[in-house]
């Protein structure tokens, strides 16, 4: 066992951590958050790590990938997070393009993975439905035959920035006679197409950035079908083991524990820094030995993936635990906030600083344990594929 | 980065599973326990033949060579079945400061019959008020035309009742929780004005309390440099947390084996209770607080391994899971066996009392977690 670097992965380091300092800034930081730059800044940004060749590192090489060993994806991510620079968005980037470069034909391939690439086309996903969550394979949304296209009727719902979607990447039902898991199919729908309502859902943290998409008599070519019609489960499963490096959200997570530390020496109570807090030290404390037990979980659990192990169930447990930490982590930071955490909209206010992003990412992170497959469906995962229950 | 063992490493950890699985069910456990000195030296030999005693020697002290890797390896596995021999108190404590000890005099003395099986150690190093801090130390050795004359009283010493000879830690100057002044000195536990008092913990060690009055020692007894053993013992014990832990983490590990094969077999309502959605769910977080000790356990040992600055902390985390994950491991264990939980003819509780223990072995969760907020937050 050894966890040391070597010069060539220090140097690597050295390479990436300057590339992020002089590209990313506070400026884009800033644009992110705002409601009426936000697409444009994350376009923005990621067409910046395009051109550095750094936008896919999970990708196969010949198609865009970095060509990055597991240790480099590591570092990378590592100088990411610490930086405090924005993941890309993941619906072209991370979801759908593996499954149109694994399963796809040709066409599909060359149609839509340059524009993923390059941030020219913007993708959401259309999984959840008002009747299908946790169990998702009982979606309802229908895809019916009819010439050359499927006509397609239901609805998705949660849908994370549809309002800005070009794309979207649907399971639908196209076969409703046998097991529930079979009769689905994965199909890609342009979002222009007539028949499609994007309504806003407003969330608990005031933004919008969920929305149900309904879908009345859509026409779509058969030629978007991805791989074999009634075999979209199966490409959707497959798709979840593309996502496992950034699933716990490590980086976040140490980024924003360091940010805490650094507010609690200001904070200030009866002329004592709540840094000094014994009972604010334990909080803290607790949660970074559990983050450090979860960045060696990652580590282990792309280690066994390398060596050409299946991580499988781990996953459920890096997503459980990761998403526990990412809440825990918003609570106490929000706690830091105090009198202010409930402020909204208040810039320049006297004493305002962190507290309107701590309330937004504490509200929006409710959703942590819930997308992805619910926290208590990932124990029954564990449940039955690791302790055999 | 790589988190695979060496082809050695895993022929070292197969060897001691397999004695494991042969010798150390829990029937043969209990009456190992039940004897005078609560472990086996039959066993002992065994080890020694198996060269299980000299792992963390180095070569030219005649040992293995290895590291905290190896000794982590071995006591995952002894931690699974709840083994009794006194590998922590001889071979890792009094042996590991030996081994980083700069008299060469008392290695060639006292290593090679270590290595054979035929020296028992201890290494005795709390003090009644001492709790859980290394530097507390009130037992005092004065100087003397030719040596020091030890007194004071050690407590809760490990393997103090079998040990041949014990490395004590006495105030060579400075006051009682100096950090400077504490001296490492090898005594015999016959030598005149010794008085060792054993007695039992509720895990099956036994343990003992040595009484030092006015015991004479010279100047070759010397384990660590004057007044700086303090330093010798704290990278003795950081590598003893870590084996501890592993230790921990075989026992935890065995616990979650047991609790879903008895929820499994056991039938209530007409169906086995592992099909109950509440209770598969704690198990699942069972296994996980195993995996967070592990991660945590393997981040620990490599950093030590390779001298990192963040050691101390590591270790530190390390320890304060262990502890909290030992507690909870346990009651989750005895509360999924119901009734039969509570019963002494179970391994279950045993375990449990195994955990509680080990939480309180080089300082328990609370402890650790007030250094490691220190470090933390510096």
């Amino acid at each position: 066992m050894d966890t040391t670097f070597s010069s060539d992965e220090l140097a690597f380091r050295e390479q990436v951590r300057t590339w992020i300092s002089e590209n990313w800034n506070d400026d884009l930081a800033r644009r992110m958050t705002d409601k009426k730059t936000s697409k444009d800044a994350h376009i923005e940004w990621q067409k910046k790590l395009h051109k550095q060749g750094w936008v896919a590192p999970g990708w196969p090489e010949e198609l865009g990938g970095t060509g990055w060993n597991d240790t480099q994806r590591f570092i990378f991510g590592d100088e990411m997070a610490a930086a405090g620079a924005e993941e890309v968005i993941p619906f072209g980037l991370k979801m759908v393009a593996p499954v149109i470069y694994t399963f796809g034909n040709d066409e599909q391939k060359q149609r839509f993975l340059p524009k993923i690439l390059s941030s020219d086309e913007w993708w959401c996903q259309g999984y959840s439905e008002p009747g299908a969550g946790s169990d998702l394979a009982a979606l309802k949304t229908k895809a019916e035959l009819d010439g050359d296209d499927y006509v397609i009727n239901g609805a998705k719902i949660w849908t994370t920035y549809a309002q800005y979607a070009d794309w979207i990447f649907c399971l639908v039902r196209t076969d409703g006679s046998g097991k529930k898991q079979a009769g689905i199919s994965f199909i890609l729908i342009d979002m222009k197409t007539p028949g499609i309502q994007v309504n806003p859902i407003i969330g608990i943290d005031g933004r919008h950035t969920l929305n149900e998409v309904e879908f009345n008599n859509v026409r779509v070519p058969k030629a978007n079908v991805i791989g074999e019609p009634n075999q979209g489960w199966t490409y959707a499963k497959a798709l979840l083991t593309h996502e496992r490096t950034s699933i716990a959200g490590v980086g976040w997570c140490q980024r924003r524990l360091r940010d805490i530390k650094e507010h609690a020496k200001q904070a200030l109570g009866n002329g004592q820094r709540l840094a000094d807090d014994p009972i604010f030290q334990k909080r803290c404390s607790d949660i970074e030995i559990d983050l450090m037990a979860l960045e060696f979980t990652e580590l282990r659990v792309l280690a066994t993936a390398a060596a050409g192990g299946a991580p499988g169930a781990e996953s459920s447990l890096l997503k459980i635990r990761g998403t526990e930490l990412q809440q825990a982590i918003q609570d106490l930071l929000l706690d830091v906030s105090g009198g202010y955490a409930g402020i909204v909209d208040a810039e320049g206010i006297s004493g305002h600083g962190f507290a309107d992003q701590a309330r937004i990412e504490f509200m929006y992170g409710r959703a942590a344990t819930v997308y992805g497959g619910s926290n208590e469906v990932q124990k029954n995962i564990i449940a039955k594929a690791v302790l055999g229950l | 980065m790589d988190f695979t063992f060496t082809e050695e490493q895993n022929m070292l950890k197969d060897s001691v599973a397999r004695f494991v699985q042969d010798n150390y069910d829990f029937d043969s456990r209990c009456k190992i326990a039940d004897s005078e000195e609560g472990f086996s030296r039959d066993h002992w030999n065994t080890f020694a033949e198996l060269g299980w005693l000299s792992i963390p020697f180095t070569e030219e002290q005649g040992g293995f060579g290895g590291g905290v890797i190896d000794n982590m390896l071995v006591m995952e596995e002894f931690g699974q079945a709840l083994v009794l021999e006194p590998y922590l108190a001889t071979v890792l404590l009094f042996g590991g400061l030996l081994s980083k000890s700069s008299n060469v005099a008392l290695q060639e003395q006292c290593i090679a019959p270590v290595i054979e099986g035929t020296l028992q150690g201890a290494f005795a190093y709390t003090e009644s008020q001492s709790r859980f801090a290394l530097n507390d130390v009130q037992t005092s050795a004065q100087k003397t035309a030719d040596g020091f004359v030890l007194t004071g009283e050690k407590v809760m010493v490990i393997n103090g009742g079998s040990a041949d000879k014990i490395i004590v830690s006495a105030r060579t100057s400075g006051k009682s929780c100096d950090a400077e002044g504490i001296s490492l000195f090898l005594i015999d536990s016959a030598a005149a004005g010794v008085t060792v008092k054993r007695y039992r913990t509720m895990d099956g060690q036994c343990v003992a309390n040595i009484v030092l009055d006015n015991v004479a020692v010279n100047s070759e007894a010397l384990v660590s440099e004057l007044d700086q053993g303090l330093t010798l013992m704290s990278s003795v014990v950081q590598e003893a947390i870590i084996a501890v832990s592993a230790e921990a983490l075989g026992a935890m590990n065995k616990l979650l084996f047991t609790t879903v094969v008895y929820t499994k077999a056991r039938e209530q309502f007409g169906v086995a209770i592992s099909s109950f959605q509440v209770l598969q769910h704690r198990m699942v977080d069972m296994f996980s607080t195993c995996e967070e000790v592990r991660s945590l356990l393997y981040r620990a040992a490599c950093s030590v391994a390779e001298g990192s600055d963040e050691a101390e902390k590591n270790v530190m985390a390390l320890k304060v899971k262990v502890g909290n994950a030992g507690k909870y491991m346990g009651g989750e264990a005895m509360q999924l066996h119901g009734g039969m939980g509570m019963t002494d003819e179970l391994d279950v509780g045993h375990y449990a009392k195994r955990l509680r223990m080990i939480n309180t072995l080089f300082g328990d969760s609370d402890h650790c977690q007030q250094r490691f907020a220190q470090l933390s937050f510096a």
